[in-house]
């Protein structure tokens, strides 16, 4: 069976019902109007964008070429990260940290999925390798950008307790460890609740992709639990990894709290 | 030797506990004093002229250039949680992170010689079953003075101990301090603005200037505890 191919006309009837909701969020006063329409737009110029570069991508199939896309991504998905929180971590090292979590925990987690468990040859098939990059750095950055958001304003509103703790002699790693903990868990919560919904409540993007597509359900479901699998483990090392690497960078050899090496809005009012 | 104020400068025998020199932080200093052994030094100063941040840069809490020594070590030969577990600074507000009063006190430290200081702070022995919610901010601060002791520390860094105390709890937890002070041959740092409090506690008192200290005269006027 081959899919129904959608016309502009399609496309547009599907845009109607977000100018609709623009509408109304103008009507309600929520403030959204605009930034549902701009990103709306930006979202699919992004998409349209892409699906240019994916058939020059998949026509070529080079290893460089494969491996500047996914460069491109991971660089994306850590201004993103920056993007989405009050108070960042200053200057490169903020945005090396989210990246660096990201690089770590989605470029393995995929690597091991293309060459041991999929064992597609050769292993950087871009037409395996980069919507699974895709789908594992799309999570990684929620759950990581979820998980530094907290970490900051944490570190911001609960100085107080931190230095208090310090003070008695506690390490860094003492006094910061309930505020770690807890900004750990708050990224990985999202992946845990899609768990338990999948299939129950939601069918997946991406198996619902597929079943369109015209792969037979079982195969479809197969690849989905691969899929959240590694979308789980990712997220997991992403977040913990960013949060050990946040934790040494707010505080100083002396076992200090460095909150000026914080930057955000919120700052700027004081 | 031939300065004015001598005494200001470390003496060259063992009896120097803290020795503080050209300590600078933010645009504060540069500071030189030292605290005997069993000494209790008073500072005072202006509001905001930054006595606080002085304790804290002795610390370690905040950066700071110049020395801090204990028993002649400087501060930079200890990890810094070790260095804070012996001068250790109990600041003017305290927090409190668990739900409960008695989980904030460290095990090692002996469940008799806790009930001995926090009775004599004026606490019953239940105390340490106590909600936090519950604590008022004189019982938070003389909990918090019982906690700084927990690590036995050889300096005590003290900033406005008994702001919130009334007379009566000012005057036990005066009594808890310099007890301390005497059985653990340690040295306190005290800052108040209470001029009054100081001539009664203090050895000696200094005024902290924005780049400097003023040593001040402390006259022992024992009319003034019997009132």
């Amino acid at each position: 069976m081959d899919v129904i191919a959608l016309s502009a006309w399609d496309l547009s009837i599907a845009a109607a019902l977000v100018c609709a909701l623009s509408l109304l969020s103008l009507f309600l006063s929520l403030g959204l109007e605009w930034k549902i329409l701009i990103f709306s737009c930006r979202m699919t110029a992004q998409l349209l964008f892409i699906g240019i570069v994916l058939r020059y991508l998949f026509a070529s199939g080079s290893l460089p070429i494969v491996l500047l896309m996914a460069t491109v991504m991971l660089f994306a998905a850590g201004r993103e990260v920056l993007a989405r929180q009050n108070l960042r971590l200053k200057g490169i090292t903020g945005y090396a940290i989210g990246t660096g979590a990201m690089f770590v925990s989605s470029f393995s987690v995929s690597l091991i999925a293309l060459v041991v468990i999929i064992g597609v040859d050769p292993w950087y098939t871009p037409q395996y390798a980069i919507p699974l990059l895709g789908m594992l750095l799309g999570n990684t950055m929620t759950g990581v950008s979820l998980a530094l958001d907290r970490l900051t304003d944490q570190f911001y509103k609960e100085r107080g307790v931190v230095e208090q703790r310090l003070l008695l002699g506690q390490t860094w790693q003492e006094a910061s460890s309930d505020i770690r903990k807890e900004c750990m868990r708050t990224g990985m919560i999202p992946i845990i609740n899609s768990m338990a919904a999948a299939g129950l409540v939601s069918l997946p993007g991406m198996m619902t992709g597929q079943i369109l597509g015209g792969t037979p359900p079982m195969e479809a479901v197969k690849y989905q639990i691969l899929i959240i699998f590694l979308i789980a483990a990712g997220t997991g090392f992403g977040v913990i990894s960013a949060i050990w690497m946040s934790g040494h960078y707010l505080f100083d050899n002396r076992h200090r709290l460095c909150l000026e090496r914080l930057s955000g809005s919120r700052l700027r009012k004081r | 030797m031939a300065q004015p104020s001598l005494s200001i400068f470390p003496p060259q025998n063992k009896s120097c506990r803290l020795c503080v020199e050209d300590l600078r932080f933010l645009a504060c200093g540069p500071y030189t004093f030292f605290l005997q052994k069993g000494e209790c030094l008073g500072l005072s100063g202006k509001s905001g002229i930054g006595k606080t941040q002085m304790l804290r840069a002795i610390t370690d809490l905040i950066p700071h250039t110049g020395k801090v020594l204990l028993d002649g070590v400087s501060s930079t030969a200890f990890p810094a949680p070790l260095w804070r577990s012996m001068v250790t600074m109990v600041p003017a507000e305290s927090f409190w992170w668990y739900d409960i009063v008695g989980d904030h006190f460290s095990a090692e430290f002996g469940a008799d010689s806790l009930q001995d200081k926090l009775a004599a702070v004026g606490f019953k022995e239940d105390v340490l079953n106590w909600q936090i919610s519950r604590l008022s901010t004189g019982e938070k601060q003389r909990l918090a003075l019982i906690r700084g002791l927990c690590n036995t520390p050889s300096v005590l860094l003290l900033d406005e101990p008994c702001s919130a105390l009334d007379g009566y709890h000012t005057t036990l937890t005066e009594g808890l301090i310099l007890n301390y002070l005497q059985h653990n041959n340690a040295s306190v740092l005290w800052v108040s603005h209470d001029h009054e409090q100081l001539q009664r506690v203090a050895d000696r008192e200094l005024c902290v200037e924005k780049t400097g200290l003023i040593e001040k005269t402390v006259e022992r006027r024992p009319v003034s505890v019997e009132e």
